[in-house]
C-alpha cells in the first residue's frame, strides 16, 4: 500500500537500514508512573552518527524514552524505571555511574528554549565553566565556533553581553542547540525540538542536525511525518508504550507491516 | 428580573464595595494616628541621641539606641536566618523533588513553625537562656529572631523556587551540572523572589517585640558587643509609651513612625522587587 | 569530574543537611522544652485544677488559669465576630465583582496591613481604640469604663489577623473554577444568586480553613491585645470588663519569674497550652484546604 508516499508526494527508495555500531542499548526498558506502565519492555539500538526518530501518537511514550535515557525520570516523583540503557557499552540506569558526566555526553534540546538566566556568551560557556575550562581565550574561541555552528553567530555577534531573553524564541532554541554543543555530547537527545518555532526557525534547526549527524548521534522526537522524511535515518514507530516497527523511511511509509502503522499513516498526520 | 432581586442584587453589591474600601480607610487611618503624634516628635536629636537620664524617666535624648539596636538585630537575625534557609528551599525543589511524600512532610513541618506565635518562640528560647545561665544579649535576640524568621524565609522562597520550569532543570541537569550548579542556576532565576523573602524576612524581624522582649533584653545604650543587652524600636515603644513624663511618651511616638517608615519603605522595595521581572529570567 | 567540582558539591551537601536537620529539629525542641519546664507544675496540680480553676495567686502556689484562658475565649471571639465581615464580604468582592485593577491594588493594601507590626497596631488601639470605647462606645451602653476592655482587645485583633485571613480567603475564592459561575449564570440566577447559592457552598471547607487559622494567630496575637486589653486578672463578664489573655500572661510576668517558686513551670505551662491550641487550629484549617481542593 503506498497510499500515504503518494499523499506526501514522497519519493523515497529503498535503503539499506543503517549498519554500523551501535551507539545506545536499551533492553528490556519497563518504565511506570504512579502504577501506570508506559513503557513495556523496550528493546532498541540505537545506531551511532544516525538520526534516529521516535514517532507515534501522544501517549505513545516516546518522549518517556527519550528522557529515560539521560535519566530526566529521576526528577519526578512515582516513577520507576526498570531495565537496561547501555551508552558505549557502559550501564546508564544504576546509580552508581557518575551522572552529571553521563548527563553531559547527551545533550537535551527541549520543545520550547529554556536559556539560562544569563547573557548569551554565558549560557553557550556555561558547560565549558562546569567543565573546569578556565583559559578566557578557549572560552571565547569555543562559544564563537558553537554559535557558527548553529549558525547564531552573525545574527548575536554585536550583542553577546545582551541577556539571553532577548532572543526570540527561534533564535533562543538554536542558543539551547549551541549551549548543548559546547559540552561535546556523543548524542543530541531532541524532543521536538520545532514544536513551538515557526517555519523559518524550524527549518534552520532541521538544517543544522542534518550538518550535526556527522559528528553527532541525534534521536528525535517528533510526531511530524514530514520532519522525520526529511531527516531520519532510522524510524522507530511506537504505541502505547511499546515499539512496534523500526525502519529506514522507505521500510516505514511504503511498507508499512502491522495494522497499528498502517492506520496511524492513512490518519493523515 | 424581579425588582426586588435587582434591589437585593444592588445592595449587596455596594454592602460588599463598602466593606472592601473601608480597609483602605483602616490602613490610611493607622498611619495617619501614627504620623499624628509621631512626626511632632522627630528631630534630629531624637534620631541621633541615646536617651539621657534613663529611658523611663530621662527627659532629653532620643531613640538611636533603639533605631541601631533594631538593624543590627534585624540585620544579623535575616543574615542567618538565610544562610539556613537557602539552603533549605533549594534542597527542597532540587534534591526533594522526587521525593513527593517527604516534601510533603517537610511542608508541613514549615508550615506549623510558621504557625507558631512568637511569643512561644521567646518562652522557648528564655528557658534555653535560664538553663544555661545566660543574659539577655544581642546575640540572644538575634538567634531567637532568626529562628522566628526561618519559616517565613523559606515558605516565601519555596514558593518561588516551585514556579521555576521543569524544563530549566532538565536542561541544566542535561549540561552536566551537579546539584551545587543547579542550585546556582535556579538562585539566579529566582533572584527578585529571594530577595523578596529576605525583605519579608527582615520586615518581620524588625517589628517583632514578643520574640525579644524575653531574649534582646533593654538598654539606654547602643550595644558594642553580641553579649550586651540591645534596645530595640519596638521595645522602645512598648516601655515609653504608658510614661507620665510626656518627654519619653514623645520618643515612644518617634519610635513608632520611625518603625512604620522602615516597614513602609520595605513594602515598597519588595513590591518593585517582585513587579519587576529580572530581565535574565525566563517568565 | 574535577576535584573541585566534588568538593563543592560535597561541602554544600553537608551544609545543606545541617540546615534541614535544624528546621526540622526545632518544633520538637521547643515542644519538648516546653514540657521540661511546665511538668514541675503537675507536681503541684492536676490538669483539670489548672485549667479550670480561677484561683490565681501564684505566691501561695495558686495556679488557676482559667481566667486567662477564658480572656482568650472572649477576646478571640470577638475578634472573630468584627473580622468575619471585614474579611469575607472583600474577599467577594474582589474575586467576584471588582476588576482585577483593583484587586492588585487591594492586594497591595493587605499586604502593606499584614506588615504592620504588633506593637503599632497596639499604640494605635492605645490613641484611637481605648477613648473611642471610654468616651463614646461605653456611655453608650451606660457604661462608665477606662476603655481598656477585652473589647479594644477584640477590636484590635480583628485587624491585625484580617489581613491573613483575607489573603487565604482570596486564594479560596480564586479556586474555584470560573465554569461553575457560568453554568449557574446561564441556567438563570443572578450574579448575587449564583454567588450565594453555588460559590459560597463551593468554598465554605475554604472559609472555615481561613477562620481557623486566624483563630489560630488570634489566639498567639501577643502585643498589641496586651496593650488594650486592661490586664486584669479576672472573669471577663462582659465587653467592657478588662481581661488577660494567656500571651499577655506570658509576656508580663516573665521577668518575675524566677522569684517565686513553679511560676516559671506555670508560665511555661501556659506557653505549651497556647502553642498546642495554635497547633489544633492550623491542623484543622490544613484538613479542611485540602478538602477544598481534592473535589
Amino acid at each position: 500500500m503506498s497510499f500515504p508516499t503518494e499523499v506526501l508526494h514522497l519519493d523515497l527508495k529503498k535503503v539499506e537500514r543503517p549498519a554500523g555500531e551501535s551507539i545506545l542499548n536499551i533492553s528490556n526498558l519497563n518504565v511506570s508512573h504512579h502504577d501506570h506502565h508506559i513503557l513495556k519492555n523496550i528493546n532498541l539500538n540505537i545506531p551511532k552518527g544516525k538520526i534516529t526518530a521516535f514517532l507515534g501518537p501522544s501517549g505513545c511514550g516516546k518522549t518517556t524514552l527519550l528522557k529515560s535515557i539521560n535519566r530526566l525520570t529521576d526528577l519526578h516523583g512515582g516513577m520507576k524505571v526498570k531495565g537496561s540503557i547501555k551508552l558505549n557499552g557502559k550501564e546508564i540506569l544504576n546509580g552508581s555511574s557518575d551522572l552529571p558526566d553521563l548527563r553531559q555526553k547527551m545533550g537535551l534540546l527541549s520543545q520550547r528554549p529554556f536559556p539560562l538566566p544569563m547573557n548569551i556568551f554565558d549560557n553557550v560557556a556555561f558547560g565549558l565553566k562546569i567543565q573546569g575550562v578556565k583559559n578566557k581565550t578557549e572560552i571565547t574561541h569555543r562559544v564563537e565556533f558553537h554559535l557558527k555552528q548553529v549558525a547564531l553567530w552573525d545574527e548575536v555577534k554585536d550583542r553577546l553581553r545582551s541577556p539571553a531573553t532577548k532572543l526570540s524564541i527561534g533564535q533562543q532554541q538554536r542558543l539551547c542547540l549551541a549551549r548543548g554543543l559546547a559540552v561535546n555530547p556523543e548524542v543530541i537527545l531532541a524532543d521536538e525540538p520545532t514544536s513551538a518555532l515557526d517555519p523559518t526557525s524550524s527549518r534552520k534547526i532541521e538544517e543544522q542536525f542534518l550538518e550535526l549527524k556527522k559528528n553527532y548521534t541525534i534521536i528525535l522526537v517528533t510526531h511530524i511525518l514530514r520532519q522525520t522524511v526529511r531527516l531520519a535515518d532510522n524510524i522507530v514507530f511506537m504505541y502505547l508504550g511499546e515499539v512496534i516497527e523500526q525502519g529506514t523511511p522507505y521500510d516505514i511509509f511504503q511498507n508499512p507491516q502491522s495494522d497499528i502503522l498502517k492506520n496511524y499513516l492513512s490518519d493523515g498526520h | 428580573m424581579k425588582k426586588a432581586k435587582v434591589i437585593e442584587e444592588q445592595f449587596f453589591k455596594y454592602l460588599l464595595g463598602f466593606f472592601t474600601y473601608s480597609l483602605i480607610l483602616i490602613l490610611f487611618f493607622i498611619v495617619y494616628e501614627i504620623a499624628k503624634k509621631g512626626i511632632p516628635a522627630l528631630s534630629w536629636e531624637m534620631i541621633t541621641q541615646v536617651p539621657k537620664g534613663g529611658f523611663y524617666f530621662g527627659k532629653e535624648g532620643g531613640i538611636y539606641n533603639a533605631i541601631l539596636g533594631s538593624l543590627y538585630l534585624a540585620l544579623g537575625a535575616s543574615l542567618i536566618s538565610i544562610a539556613v534557609s537557602l539552603p533549605v528551599a533549594l534542597f527542597m525543589n532540587i534534591s526533594m523533588v522526587r521525593h513527593e511524600k517527604i516534601l510533603g512532610a517537610i511542608r508541613l513541618v514549615l508550615d506549623l513553625l510558621w504557625g507558631v506565635p512568637p511569643i512561644v518562640y521567646g518562652a522557648f528560647a528564655f528557658s534555653i537562656m535560664i538553663i544555661f545561665g545566660l543574659k539577655a544579649s544581642l546575640l540572644a535576640g538575634i538567634l531567637t529572631v532568626a529562628f522566628l524568621i526561618m519559616p517565613v524565609m523559606i515558605r516565601a522562597m519555596d514558593e518561588v523556587l516551585k514556579n521555576i520550569p521543569v524544563g530549566l532543570f532538565e536542561s541544566t541537569l542535561s549540561l552536566g551540572a551537579t546539584r551545587f550548579e543547579v542550585a546556582g542556576i535556579f538562585f539566579r532565576q529566582a533572584l527578585p523572589g529571594i530577595a523578596t523573602a529576605f525583605l519579608l524576612g527582615f520586615a518581620k524581624g524588625i517589628g517583632d517585640t514578643a520574640a525579644v522582649l524575653f531574649t534582646a533584653g533593654y538598654t539606654d545604650y547602643v550595644p558594642d558587643s553580641l553579649v550586651q543587652p540591645a534596645a530595640t524600636l519596638p521595645l522602645a515603644i512598648f516601655y515609653q509609651l504608658s510614661s507620665p513624663i510626656e518627654e519619653v511618651k514623645a520618643r515612644a511616638y518617634a519610635a513608632a513612625v520611625v518603625l512604620t517608615l522602615l516597614i513602609l519603605a520595605i513594602s515598597i522595595v519588595s513590591r518593585y522587587l517582585s513587579s519587576k521581572v529580572s530581565k535574565n529570567t525566563v517568565l | 569530574m574535577v576535584a573541585v567540582r566534588k568538593i563543592k558539591e560535597y561541602s554544600a551537601g553537608a551544609w545543606t543537611l545541617t540546615c534541614v536537620f535544624i528546621v526540622l529539629l526545632l518544633p520538637l525542641l521547643i515542644v519538648l522544652s516546653l514540657i521540661i519546664k511546665a511538668s514541675p507544675i503537675f507536681n503541684v496540680a492536676e490538669v483539670g485544677q489548672l485549667l479550670f480553676s480561677s484561683a490565681w495567686q501564684p505566691s501561695s502556689g495558686k495556679f488557676g488559669f482559667l481566667p486567662f484562658i477564658l480572656s482568650s475565649l472572649v477576646v478571640t471571639a470577638i475578634g472573630l465576630i468584627i473580622m468575619i465581615p471585614l474579611s469575607l464580604l472583600p474577599a467577594i468582592y474582589l474575586t467576584q465583582y471588582a476588576s482585577p485593577r483593583v484587586l492588585g491594588v487591594m492586594r497591595s493594601v493587605i499586604d502593606i496591613l499584614a506588615g504592620i507590626p504588633s506593637v503599632i497596631h497596639g499604640v494605635w488601639g492605645v490613641l484611637v481604640i481605648v477613648p473611642l470605647i471610654s468616651l463614646h462606645v461605653g456611655p453608650l451602653f451606660g457604661n462608665d469604663t477606662s476603655g481598656y476592655t477585652v473589647l479594644a482587645g477584640g477590636i484590635i485583633l480583628a485587624i491585625a489577623t484580617l489581613p491573613f485571613v483575607l489573603h487565604m480567603l482570596l486564594e479560596v475564592f480564586r479556586s474555584i473554577p470560573i465554569e461553575l459561575k457560568e453554568a449557574t449564570l446561564s441556567l438563570g440566577a443572578t450574579y448575587w444568586e449564583t454567588i450565594k447559592k453555588v460559590v459560597l457552598k463551593k468554598a465554605m471547607p475554604g472559609i472555615i480553613a481561613a477562620f481557623a487559622l486566624g483563630i489560630s494567630k488570634a489566639f498567639g496575637e501577643t502585643i498589641a491585645v496586651l496593650m488594650v486589653v486592661g490586664n486584669v486578672v479576672q472573669i471577663p463578664k462582659g465587653a467592657f470588663d478588662a481581661g488577660y489573655p494567656l500571651p499577655a500572661l506570658i509576656a508580663n510576668n516573665y521577668g518575675e519569674m524566677m522569684s517565686i517558686p513553679m511560676y516559671d513551670s506555670a508560665l511555661m505551662f501556659a506557653a505549651l497550652l497556647l502553642f498546642v491550641v495554635v497547633l489544633v487550629f492550623n491542623f484543622i484549617s490544613r484538613i479542611l484546604i485540602q478538602r477544598t481542593t481534592t473535589y
